[in-house]
């Protein structure tokens, strides 16, 4: 393979280095240990704004208990799981993708990130298809904002407070809609890793932006991780 | 020296650590319906929420340590990642050690 052919001298001078090293490093294990830790720090500011949403859930899902446990019940369980599945799926293509470009396998890494791709549209599409259904149940705040009455296992109906169904909805939507919008962003940044391992740009002696879009993407992964159980699971057993 | 950072994990792994994924995933949706809630001195409390936040943190940790390589990082990016982790957990707990305490506060005295 012609990208592997790259002389790699033990000490590097300024005439004789890897093309991909940028002067500023000693060498190619220091400069891919410097960008993986920056991507880390990235991440962790990613953890923090994801954070503060998920505190924001807490406390008002503990403040507002009955309005959230009807308004989670709500949710299709069967599409949230598709669709954690359909997470997970691009998660081990996206690690397949990275250990393709670790051997310098250019057709494999290829279409490895294509998989990626196709699951990340998968789950956007399942996501649609959600957000119809709740845009025809009048579950999006605003004006024409409705929650019908549950029916309590007694048979009695149940009127829920509009205002706190609005704010579940609001975090619901603010969440797996920001949820989304990391994941619109992972397929732009796939697509521009399909291009590039296209033109020949990685190697087994480097393939970074690979390796960081991939942490990325198993990040997004993770938040929806804890998204699933958090708005589709906790409140499927209460004593309202 | 931190260790060589090319360390390439079998694909075997990659493939173990997805099928424990999937698994789990079928559980949490599975036990979700099932009442873990117990009798405890006279209040109920329910371990649903709990059982399934315990499924999500140890499926998160998997993805962590194997997809995204932390178990095979250098030191700093393990220290960088659980300093992160922690700082989450500060901004949660003690939130939430505000708010839940809010209720165990008595009314103040009449005079």
């Amino acid at each position: 393979m012609s990208d592997r052919s790259v002389v790699i001298h033990e000490s590097p001078g300024h005439e004789a280095h890897h093309p991909m090293l940028q002067h500023h490093f000693d060498d190619m294990e220091q400069q891919k240990e410097a960008s993986s830790l920056g991507m880390w720090i990235f991440l962790i500011t990613e953890i923090m704004f994801f954070g503060g949403m998920f505190a924001a859930y807490l406390v008002y899902r503990h403040s507002y208990y009955d309005a959230f446990v009807w308004g989670s019940t709500s949710l299709d369980i069967k599409l949230g799981a598709i669709n954690t599945a359909v997470l997970i799926f691009s998660s081990l293509t996206m690690a397949l993708a990275v250990h393709a470009a670790q051997l310098g396998m250019r057709k494999l890494l290829i279409f490895f990130l294509f998989l990626t791709l196709v699951f990340g549209g998968v789950f956007l599409g399942i996501k649609a298809i959600e957000y119809k259904q709740k845009y025809d149940e009048h579950h999006i705040p605003g004006h024409s904002f409705n929650f019908e009455p549950v029916i309590l296992p007694n048979g009695k109906p149940h009127n829920v407070d509009q205002a706190n169904a609005q704010l579940f909805f609001s975090l619901y939507f603010a969440m797996t809609g920001m949820h989304a919008m990391h994941m619109i962003v992972g397929a732009g940044l796939l697509s521009a890793l399909i291009y590039m391992a296209w033109r020949g740009k990685f190697s087994a002696s480097y393939y970074t932006p690979v390796e960081n879009i991939g942490l990325y993407w198993h990040f997004v992964d993770i938040v929806w991780i804890f998204l699933f159980p958090l708005l589709y699971l906790i409140s499927r057993v209460h004593h309202v | 020296m931190s260790e060589h950072s090319e360390h390439i994990v079998p694909v075997k792994l990659y493939v173990a650590i997805f099928l424990t994924l999937i698994v789990l995933t079928g559980v949490t949706a599975y036990v979700a319906f099932i009442d873990l809630s117990a009798n405890i001195g006279g209040h109920v409390v329910n371990f649903n929420p709990l059982v399934a936040l315990a499924i999500a943190i140890f499926k998160a940790t998997l993805v962590i340590l194997f997809f995204m390589h932390v178990k095979y990082s250098s030191r700093l990016t393990k220290i960088v990642v659980g300093a992160g982790v922690f700082w989450l957990l500060i901004l949660l707990s003690l939130t939430m050690t505000d708010y839940l305490s809010r209720s165990l506060q008595t009314a103040p005295p009449m005079h």
